[in-house]
C-alpha cells in the first residue's frame, strides 16, 4: 500500500486523490411527475404528516431465486425490530398496506421513464420483468420494492471522455423513516410507491468534484424532459466510492448534489485509514486467522460507577459486559474520518444491529475522554484478563442485546484485519457517513410472480423519440454562440420553453438575449412579486413574442404581458397595450420638456439622454425607445 | 431432447435458444447488435410469449431479449438453482405436547418455485424449523404431506382423506393438529371437517397465509406461530380456523370452522366469525378466549369420523331476473340437494316456483340460506317466503351458505330420507346454527363516520 496521509478537504489535489486511487460512481434517483402511482392508482406527490392509522409489521428474510439468503436480510433479520407504518386514508390504499397485489404499472411513468432511457443513449430492454429487491429495514411494507431494469449501456460525454450509463430501473418509492429508537422504527408512509427512475453510472468519476459534477449532469438531462417532480425529497444521489484496496462502498439517501464532495471526500479517507489500520494490525501480528477476542459479563463490577450512562444502566438492571480485543491497545481510536474514530465503526454496528440506540452505547479503553476511573479500568481488566497490549470495550443494555452487540463487537473488530468490509452507509450532516446496513447482494432480487413481463415494442420508442428534448449541452453550446447572458444559459437549456426559445429565435428572428430574458428572468422577477409564475406556459409565451414579432409589443411591455397574461391565465390580445399614435408621443415630449425646464443640467450636452430617459419613462410599455430617439432627435 | 433443457420456451425463442445450445440455467454471454447481456439464462413462464428470452443480469434483475435480435449465445458455464430451504433438526423436548402438521397445500406449507410458476409443497420439520424457528418454543412438531394442492381444487377426496388422517393422528395419541390449507376454500375444509370430525379430544387448527411465505412481509411465520401454539396449548377441542385478527402482525383469532368465511380477496385479516363472536385471541405468548362454550381439550382418543358424502349437491346464489332453467337443469342432471343463498330474508322470485315444486317432487332436498350472510332466514314474515316453504324449501336458520352446501352434502351421503335429512341439517352439531345471533355477532363499522376513525386511530390497525 502506498505511503499516504490524508490532507484536510481544502488541500487535496487531483493528484492526491490519484494517488489513493479514488473512484466514484452514482446511483440517482428522481421521482417522476405523474399523476398516479407507480403499481397503484393513489395520487401522487402529496405528502401529509397527518396519519389515520397505524400498521405494525415484521420482516423476515426469505431465500432467493437461486437458493440463497441475502446477507443484509439475515443482518435486518438479528435486529427484530417492531416496524410501525403511518398510513393517510388520502394517500395510502390497501396496495401500499401489502394488502392488495399489485395493479399494471403505470404507463404514463413508464413513459417517462423509457424517454430518460432514450437520452442516455441506453438499450431499452425489449420486455421488462418486475422484480422484487428485499430490503427488511421495513421502508417498504412488502419487504421488497418492485423494480424493473427498463434501460442498460448508455452513456454520457464529460470532458472528453464518457461517463458509463450502466442501467436504468423504474421503481416505486420507500417510506420516510420518522424514528429509529431500540427495536421500534416508525415510517410515514406517504411517499410510498411514488414513481421513480434510478441512473446508476460507471465508477468513472476521479475526483469527489467530478462525482458532484456528474451527478449535476444527469440530473439536469432528466429534467430537460421537465417531467421529473421537483422539491424537496423529489431527488436523492446514492453515492458509491472506492479506492485502491479498498471496496465498493454505498453512501445512501445524499439529498443535495453540493453535498457529494465532502461526503466522498471522508469515505476516500476512512476506507484509506482502514487499509492503514489494516497494516498497523499486521505489523502486530493480528490477521484474519490470529485474531482473538474474548468477553465477561462485568455486571458485578461496575455496580458503583460513577460514569452516568453505566450507572443508569445498573440501576435499570440492566447487563454490563466487556470486550476484550487482543492486541488492540490504542486502535479504537484510530482516526477514520474527519473528527471520527475507528471506535465509531464498532459504536455504529452495536446502534444498529443490537438495537442499542442510546448513544453512547459503548466505552472503551482506548478513550481520551472521561468515563470510568483508571481504578475501575484496571479492576475490569484484571477480571477480563486483559493486558497492556488489548484493548476493551464495555457495552450496556438488556440481556438479549448486548449477546448480540458483544457478537458484532468481536465481528467489527475481525473485520479491520481484513479490510473494508462491504456497508451501505448514510450520509451523516457534517459529511462524515455511519454504517447503514451490510451491502446487499444480487441475492435479494426476486422475479416479481404477481405481474406479468411488459413488452416494449420499437412503434411506443418511436413514438417517446418525437418529443424528446435535445441534449442540453448541445443547446447550451448553440446558446453561447448566441451570446446570451451567461446565468439564463443553463436554465433555460432545460427549462420547457427551450423548444418556444429555438423557435422564436430561429423563425422570428427574435433578439435571442431579449427571448432568454423573457422566458428566464421575467418569471423569477414575477415570482419575487409573488406572482404565481407555474401559470406561464408555453403557448401563452408563444402569443405574447407573436405579438412581439408583429410590432403590437414593445421590448418593455413582454413583462406587463406575461403578468397580465397570468392573471387571466391566457394572452388575449385586449392585454396588449392601446398603440401610442405619433401626436401622443410629440405631446408626451413637450410635456417633459416643460418639466424639464424646473431641472437644472449640470452638463447641458446631456439634454437628449435625460429627456429621453423621462419620456420613455412614461411610454416604454407602448412604444420601442429606437422611434422615440427618433422623435426627440426632431424636437431638440 | 429433453425439453426440461429449454423449460416454458417455445417458438423463435426456443429456435434460437436450441441453435446456440443454449439451455437454461446457463451462465451465458447474450449479443445483440446494441448490447451484450451477462447473466443467468432462466426458464421462461409457460404463459409469456415465445418472443422472448429471460435473463438474470449479474446485478439480479431480469429482463427479457427479444430472439430475433440475438446475434450470439457465448456460454459460459451452469449454474442451477438449488432452490432449498437449508434444514436443520427440529429440536424436540420430552416436555413438549406433540402437535401434528397436515399439509394440503396452498401458500402456507410450500414455496413458490419461481422457475415454473408452482408451488413446492411440504416443509418437512427441518425446513420449517429454519424458517420459523419460533416453532420449537411450543412443540415437538411432526409434518406429513397429505396433499399438495391449490385450495380451489380441495375436493371430497381429500375432504375425507383429511378428516381420516385426523382420526389416525388423534388415535395415536397427538396434542393438537394444525392443518396447512389455501386459504380461499379454508372456510368450506373448515366447515366438512366440523361435520366429518366429531368429538375431538384435541384442537384441529386450521391455517394458511394470504401472503406468501416467500415474502418478507408473509403473514405465514406467524400465523403458524399462532396455530401450532394453539394446537399445543389451548383447550379448545373444536376445529378452527386461525388467522390475523387485525391486518397488523399482531394477534390471530380463532374462529369456529362452520361460522367463519373469507371476506377479503387479498387482506391479510380477511376471515371473519359471521354472525356471532371468535372462540379466542391468540398471540405468540398467549391465548384469550372470548367465549366460553367452547369443547373442552380431553384426555380419551374418542373421536367419531364420519366421511359420508354425497357430490350431487349444488349452491344457486339467487339473483333477480333468474330464470327457472338454472333449477331445472339441477333437477335433471340428477342432483340431489340444493342450497339457496337468498335475498334479504330467503327469497326467490316467482318464476322459480314451479321448478322448486319439481324438485320438491322428485325427492330433492332444497334449504335455504342468505345471501346476506349475516342474519336468520326467516320465511314467515312475507307471504313468499311461506309459499316457497309450502313448495318444500327448507330454511336453514342462521347457517352460512358454505356451511349449508357442506352439511346437506354430509347428510345425504348418510341417508336419503328427507325427514331425516332434515332432522340432520336443523340439528346444530358444531356451531353451525345458533340459537341467538348476540348484538355483538354483526359489526361492519363504516369508515369515514367520525366515531369510527377515532377508534382506528387509536387502536393498530
Amino acid at each position: 500500500m502506498k505511503e499516504f496521509i490524508f490532507k484536510s478537504f481544502e488541500e487535496m489535489t487531483g493528484k492526491d486523490y490519484e494517488t489513493v486511487g479514488f473512484k466514484s460512481g452514482l446511483e440517482i434517483h428522481q421521482q417522476l411527475l405523474t399523476s398516479k402511482k407507480l403499481f397503484c392508482r393513489c395520487p401522487a406527490g402529496m405528502y401529509s404528516e397527518k396519519y389515520d392509522a397505524e400498521i405494525l409489521r415484521h420482516m423476515r428474510p426469505t431465500l432467493s431465486e437461486l437458493g440463497e439468503y441475502d446477507g443484509t436480510a439475515l443482518m435486518e433479520f438479528k435486529t427484530k425490530k417492531d416496524i410501525t407504518y403511518r398510513i393517510n386514508r388520502d394517500t395510502i390504499c390497501t396496495y401500499e398496506m401489502d394488502d392488495t397485489p399489485p395493479f399494471l404499472i403505470n404507463e404514463e411513468a413508464l413513459d417517462i421513464a423509457l424517454g430518460c432511457g432514450m437520452l442516455f443513449d441506453c438499450s431499452i430492454v425489449d420486455e421488462l420483468h418486475i422484480v422484487r429487491k428485499q430490503y427488511l429495514d421495513g421502508s417498504i411494507p412488502t419487504g421488497f420494492q418492485r423494480t424493473a431494469i427498463f434501460a442498460l449501456n448508455g452513456k454520457i460525454p464529460f470532458k472528453n471522455r464518457q461517463i458509463d450509463i450502466v442501467q436504468m430501473s423504474i421503481e416505486e418509492d420507500s417510506c420516510r423513516e420518522v424514528s429509529d429508537s431500540g427495536h421500534s422504527r416508525i415510517y410515514l408512509a406517504d411517499r410510498l410507491g411514488m414513481p421513480l427512475i434510478e441512473t446508476v453510472t460507471g465508477p468513472n468519476m476521479k475526483t469527489p468534484f467530478e462525482a458532484a459534477e456528474v451527478a449535476e449532469m444527469c440530473a439536469n438531462l432528466v429534467r430537460s424532459t421537465n417531467k421529473m417532480r421537483r422539491g424537496i425529497g423529489s431527488a436523492r444521489e446514492d453515492v458509491n466510492v472506492s479506492v485502491d484496496g479498498g471496496t465498493r462502498i454505498e453512501i445512501k439517501g445524499v439529498p443535495k448534489i453540493g453535498r457529494i464532495p465532502l461526503l466522498t471526500y471522508n469515505e476516500a479517507m476512512r476506507q484509506w485509514n482502514l487499509l492503514r489500520l489494516r497494516d498497523e494490525l499486521h505489523k502486530r501480528k493480528i490477521t484474519k486467522d490470529s485474531f482473538s477476542a474474548k468477553w465477561e459479563d462485568i455486571t458485578r463490577l461496575v455496580k458503583k460507577v460513577y460514569y452516568q450512562p453505566v450507572r443508569s444502566a445498573i440501576e435499570q438492571g440492566l447487563s454490563v459486559k466487556c470486550v476484550v480485543l487482543s492486541g488492540f491497545a490504542g486502535l479504537l481510536h484510530w482516526q477514520t474520518q474527519t473528527d471520527t474514530y475507528f471506535s465509531k465503526e464498532i459504536s455504529d454496528r452495536v446502534r444498529v444491529i443490537a438495537c442499542l440506540t442510546n448513544i453512547p452505547n459503548i466505552i472503551h479503553s482506548d478513550s481520551r475522554g472521561e468515563n470510568l476511573t483508571s481504578a475501575e479500568w484496571l479492576n475490569i481488566k484484571r477480571a477480563a484478563g486483559a493486558t497492556d497490549d488489548d484493548s476493551m470495550v464495555i457495552v450496556w443494555g438488556n440481556e438479549i442485546d448486548t449477546d448480540t452487540a458483544v457478537k458484532e463487537i468481536i465481528i467489527r473488530a475481525k473485520e479491520a484485519a481484513i479490510g473494508v468490509p462491504s456497508e451501505t452507509r448514510q450520509a451523516l450532516r457534517d459529511g462524515t457517513n455511519g454504517f447503514e446496513r451490510i451491502l446487499p447482494g444480487p441475492d435479494r432480487m426476486y422475479p416479481d410472480t404477481d405481474l406479468p413481463p411488459t413488452r416494449i415494442t420499437s412503434e411506443r420508442l418511436e413514438k417517446l423519440q418525437v418529443n424528446l428534448p435535445e441534449k442540453f449541452w448541445e443547446r447550451e453550446d448553440w446558446y453561447n454562440q448566441l451570446a446570451i447572458p451567461q446565468d439564463t444559459i443553463r436554465e433555460l437549456s432545460i427549462s420547457k420553453f427551450a423548444k418556444l426559445f429555438k423557435y422564436v429565435v430561429n423563425e422570428w428572428k427574435i433578439n435571442p438575449t431579449l427571448a432568454a430574458v423573457a422566458l428566464i428572468q421575467y418569471p423569477k422577477r414575477l415570482k419575487r412579486n409573488g406572482v404565481d409564475v407555474a401559470l406561464i406556459n408555453e403557448e401563452m409565451m408563444r402569443e405574447i413574442f407573436k405579438a412581439y414579432k408583429d410590432g403590437l409589443l414593445s421590448r418593455h411591455g413582454i413583462l406587463v404581458a406575461v403578468r397580465k397574461s397570468i392573471v387571466k391565465g391566457k394572452f388575449y390580445s385586449e392585454l396588449l397595450p392601446k398603440p401610442v399614435t405619433t401626436k401622443e408621443i410629440d405631446e408626451t415630449i413637450s410635456a417633459v420638456k416643460e418639466e424639464m425646464k424646473s431641472i437644472k443640467l449640470f452638463d447641458e450636452e446631456n439634454t437628449a439622454k435625460v429627456l429621453m430617459g423621462l419620456v420613455m419613462n412614461k411610454v416604454r410599455i407602448n412604444v420601442e425607445g429606437k422611434i422615440v430617439s427618433e422623435k426627440i432627435l426632431n424636437h431638440i | 431432447m429433453n425439453d426440461n433443457n429449454y423449460k416454458g420456451y417455445r417458438g423463435k425463442a426456443l429456435s434460437v435458444l436450441k441453435n446456440f445450445n443454449a439451455q437454461v440455467w446457463s451462465d451465458a454471454e447474450i449479443i445483440t447488435a446494441n448490447c451484450n447481456y451477462k447473466g443467468i439464462i432462466l426458464p421462461r413462464s409457460e404463459t409469456a410469449d415465445s418472443f422472448h428470452i429471460v435473463i438474470k443480469l449479474r446485478v439480479g434483475y431480469n429482463i427479457g431479449i427479444a430472439a430475433d435480435k440475438v446475434l450470439d449465445i457465448k456460454i459460459e458455464g451452469r449454474k442451477e438453482a438449488h432452490y432449498k430451504i437449508p434444514e436443520k433438526e427440529f429440536p424436540t423436548s420430552p416436555n413438549k405436547p406433540k402437535v401434528k402438521l397436515l399439509c394440503t397445500g396452498g401458500t402456507i406449507a410450500s414455496r413458490l418455485d419461481y422457475r415454473t410458476g408452482a408451488v413446492i409443497p411440504a416443509f418437512s420439520p427441518g425446513e420449517l424449523y429454519s424458517s420459523v424457528p419460533e416453532l420449537a418454543h411450543y412443540c415437538n412438531l411432526e409434518t406429513e404431506k397429505l396433499y399438495g394442492v391449490f385450495s380451489e381444487n380441495m375436493g371430497p377426496e381429500q375432504w375425507i382423506g383429511t378428516a381420516q388422517a385426523i382420526g389416525r393422528e388423534i388415535e395415536k395419541g397427538v396434542d393438537g393438529i394444525v392443518i396447512g390449507h389455501g386459504t380461499d376454500t379454508m372456510h368450506h375444509t373448515a366447515a366438512i371437517l366440523s361435520f366429518m370430525v366429531q368429538n375431538s379430544p384435541v384442537p384441529i387448527v386450521m391455517v394458511g397465509s394470504q401472503r406468501s411465505s416467500d415474502r418478507p412481509s408473509s403473514d405465514a411465520a406467524l400465523n403458524l406461530m399462532h396455530a401450532v401454539k394453539t394446537a399445543a396449548e389451548s383447550n379448545i377441542a373444536e376445529v378452527m380456523v386461525c388467522m390475523f385478527g387485525p391486518t397488523s402482525d399482531y394477534y390471530g383469532l380463532l374462529h369456529r370452522g362452520t361460522r367463519v368465511r373469507k371476506m377479503h380477496s387479498s387482506y391479510r385479516s380477511t376471515f371473519r366469525t359471521i354472525g356471532d363472536i371468535p372462540i379466542a385471541k391468540v398471540s405468540r405468548d398467549e391465548i384469550i378466549p372470548l367465549r366460553h362454550d367452547y369443547k373442552q381439550r380431553r384426555k380419551d382418543r374418542n373421536v367419531i369420523i364420519n366421511t359420508s358424502f354425497e357430490e350431487k349437491v349444488s349452491i344457486v346464489y339467487y339473483y333477480p331476473n333468474m330464470k327457472p332453467d338454472i333449477i331445472d337443469s339441477l333437477i335433471d342432471n340428477g342432483y340431489k340437494g340444493i342450497v339457496i343463498a337468498g335475498t334479504g330474508l330467503g327469497h326467490v322470485n316467482k318464476p322459480l316456483y314451479p321448478s322448486l315444486k319439481r324438485a320438491h317432487e322428485k325427492g330433492i332436498a332444497v334449504y335455504m340460506t342468505v345471501q346476506t350472510l349475516w342474519g336468520f332466514v326467516q320465511m314467515y314474515v312475507y307471504d313468499t317466503g311461506r309459499d316457497m316453504m309450502e313448495l318444500g324449501v327448507v330454511p336453514a336458520a342462521n347457517m352460512l351458505p358454505e356451511a349449508a352446501y357442506m352439511k346437506l352434502c354430509w347428510a345425504l351421503g348418510q341417508t336419503n330420507d328427507p325427514a331425516k335429512v332434515k332432522e340432520i341439517m336443523l340439528t346444530p352439531i358444531a356451531g353451525e346454527i345458533t340459537e341467538r345471533e348476540p348484538s355483538n355477532g354483526y359489526l361492519i363499522y363504516q369508515g369515514g363516520l367520525p366515531e369510527v376513525e377515532e377508534f382506528i386511530s387509536k387502536y393498530v390497525k
